[in-house]
């Protein structure tokens, strides 16, 4: 039986880079697929456009891209990503020039359509927020983007396109789309959907389906995490998958890390929504077949939801942050000390001016008769401009002279802070378009 | 005992909803579990943290536990204020809880 080989060469904006050139390289791929587009990414990309045209996609994508192209073109491997973000159209003309500098020609198609800012404006009196209920009307969007499906990637990949970059897709549609393409799935057999959406879901955040995330000291050691190898998966015509990593690469894939990785992010096991399908998680069954080997069968959908998930980007407020570290005896004392004078000098400026002491009560509730050698005080508060955001820090710096005995070591921020919000939005309201760059 | 000793866990984040698996390390637990780590136990464990319901679903062919809970994540992992926005911790604070014997 035909199977189709799918890498996973990053699981957020922020990953290494190395894990997916061993992919390209050593994975015998056909395809290679970066995931790097968070909630929050697409929001903060959409600023950066705003600011210069050119701008608004990953920055990291030549970064991540050049050592790749070489070896993805040697190989015969195809790229797929969502690192296009807020301008995917600038995304393939950046990889055009990098291509061309490299002496390489490849086809490279950019996916637009997702972005429905003027949609989401024009209609957010009748937008509910799925977090809140309240109408969208009450925010500000900065960003609005649908979660495309993997129908959106279809024309790329039927055109031969060596790279297909895209903003938001929804991450395990990034995977099932070559899988539809190779082996002409129907989009609406939801059994074999729901069965590569899993596949997708256990990929797409890379790493920790082989150990990262999933380490720990005694019963869940890890061998070479400094050199973690990222999951690659030998998908056939039924959905059903081989999944493991590269030989000789740090990292391990067991039923543990597969389970893990499973559940993860997951709100409703039996009914697990894309744009594609609903996809039932709960028949899923995981079996070792060797080391660093795992068969991933079993899973089936039903019909795809009728409208699109779009996230909302706006400008929520400003955070101020600042820190300081005691230690010795009664260090917590001298850091909650230090946390009321913070208190009453503006606690009634802040909505919620929050105190953590880190190495006690900083995640959890504290424990009675806490005895800490040291201790680092967290202040934060929101603020609505960033000059009162800059006051936070400015007091916790100003407790080295005027603040309990000891203090050392302050960091202050103030950073503006961009939240998300979520709203359906109608099918037919996306015109997903498909554009061709050659280098 | 605590769970710490005999199952993993892995957070997860949507919106202000935390996913918190619980994996016994040996499959045969998973009954076990399944009777002494009930939704309403994990809610009061949470209970500082987690203001909203907590859902508990089972997935016997994995032997595992999926604990999805509402309200968790001092309104979202975009505008949190907490330390660790994404709740990610909170996993390792589900472990804490203790269990009797088998």
């Amino acid at each position: 039986m035909k199977t189709i080989r799918i890498g996973s060469g990053a699981g957020f904006s922020g990953d290494r880079i190395e894990p997916a050139i061993v992919l390209a390289e050593k994975g015998a791929l056909d395809y290679l697929v970066l995931e790097c587009l968070a909630e929050r990414t697409i929001a903060l990309a959409q600023k950066r456009k705003l600011q210069d045209p050119s701008a608004g996609y990953d920055i990291l994508l030549e970064k991540r891209c050049r050592p790749l192209l070489p070896l993805l073109a040697a190989n015969k491997v195809r790229l797929i990503s969502n690192m296009g973000a807020a301008n995917p159209l600038a995304a393939a003309k950046k990889l055009q020039s990098t291509a061309n500098e490299l002496g390489l020609k490849l086809k490279i198609a950019a996916v637009t359509g997702d972005d429905v800012l003027e949609y989401v404006r024009q209609h957010a009196g009748n937008l509910k927020a799925m977090e809140t209920g309240g109408g969208i009307d009450t925010y500000t969007p900065v960003s609005a983007n649908a979660y495309l499906g993997a129908e959106a990637l279809l024309p790329a990949l039927a055109s031969g396109a060596d790279i297909i970059i895209t903003g938001r897709v929804a991450d395990p549609s990034l995977f099932l789309a070559p899988m539809i393409h190779e082996f002409g799935w129907q989009l609406n057999d939801w059994q074999r959907l729901g069965q590569g959406t899993v596949i997708g879901h256990l990929l797409e955040c890379a790493g920790q389906l082989t150990g990262g995330y999933y380490a720990d000291t005694n019963k869940k050691q890890v061998p070479g995490l400094a050199h973690l190898g990222f999951p690659l998966a030998a998908v056939d015509a039924n959905g059903e998958a081989t999944i493991t990593k590269v030989e000789n690469t740090g990292g391990i894939i067991n039923s543990a890390t597969a389970k893990e990785q499973l559940l993860y992010e997951v709100v409703n096991p039996s009914a697990y929504l894309t744009p594609d399908v609903s996809a039932d998680f709960t028949r899923v069954q995981i079996h070792e077949a060797g080391a660093d080997l795992i068969r991933v069968t079993g899973s089936s959908g039903t019909d795809r939801p009728a409208q699109l998930k779009a996230s909302v980007g706006y400008s929520a407020y400003y955070l101020g942050e600042g820190e300081i570290t005691y230690g010795g005896t009664d260090c917590l004392q001298r850091a909650e000390l230090a946390a009321a004078i913070i208190h009453e000098r503006i606690g009634a400026q802040f909505e919620d001016v929050r105190a953590d002491i880190i190495g006690v009560q900083s995640l959890y509730p504290s424990k009675q008769d806490a005895k800490p050698a040291e201790v680092r005080l967290r202040i934060a508060a929101r603020a609505k401009n960033i000059e009162a955001a800059m006051l936070i820090g400015e007091e916790v710096e100003a407790l080295y002279t005027n603040g309990p005995a000891g203090g050392g070591g302050v960091r202050k921020s103030a950073t503006e802070q961009i939240g998300i919000v979520s709203c359906l939005v109608p099918r037919d309201i996306i015109k997903i378009e498909t554009h061709y760059f050659e280098s | 005992m605590k769970l710490y000793d005999i199952a993993h866990s892995r957070a997860g984040d949507k919106g202000n909803t935390s996913t918190l698996s619980l994996i016994p390390y040996k499959d045969s637990d998973f009954e076990w579990l399944c009777r002494e780590i009930t939704a309403d136990k994990v809610s009061k464990h949470l209970q500082a943290l987690v203001k909203g319901t907590v859902t508990r679903y089972e997935l016997p062919l994995i032997a595992s536990l999926l604990f999805v809970c509402e309200d968790a994540l001092d309104t979202g992992v975009t505008t949190s204020l907490r330390v660790d926005p994404h709740g990610k911790t909170l996993s390792s604070f589900l472990l804490e809880i203790e269990i009797g014997d088998r």
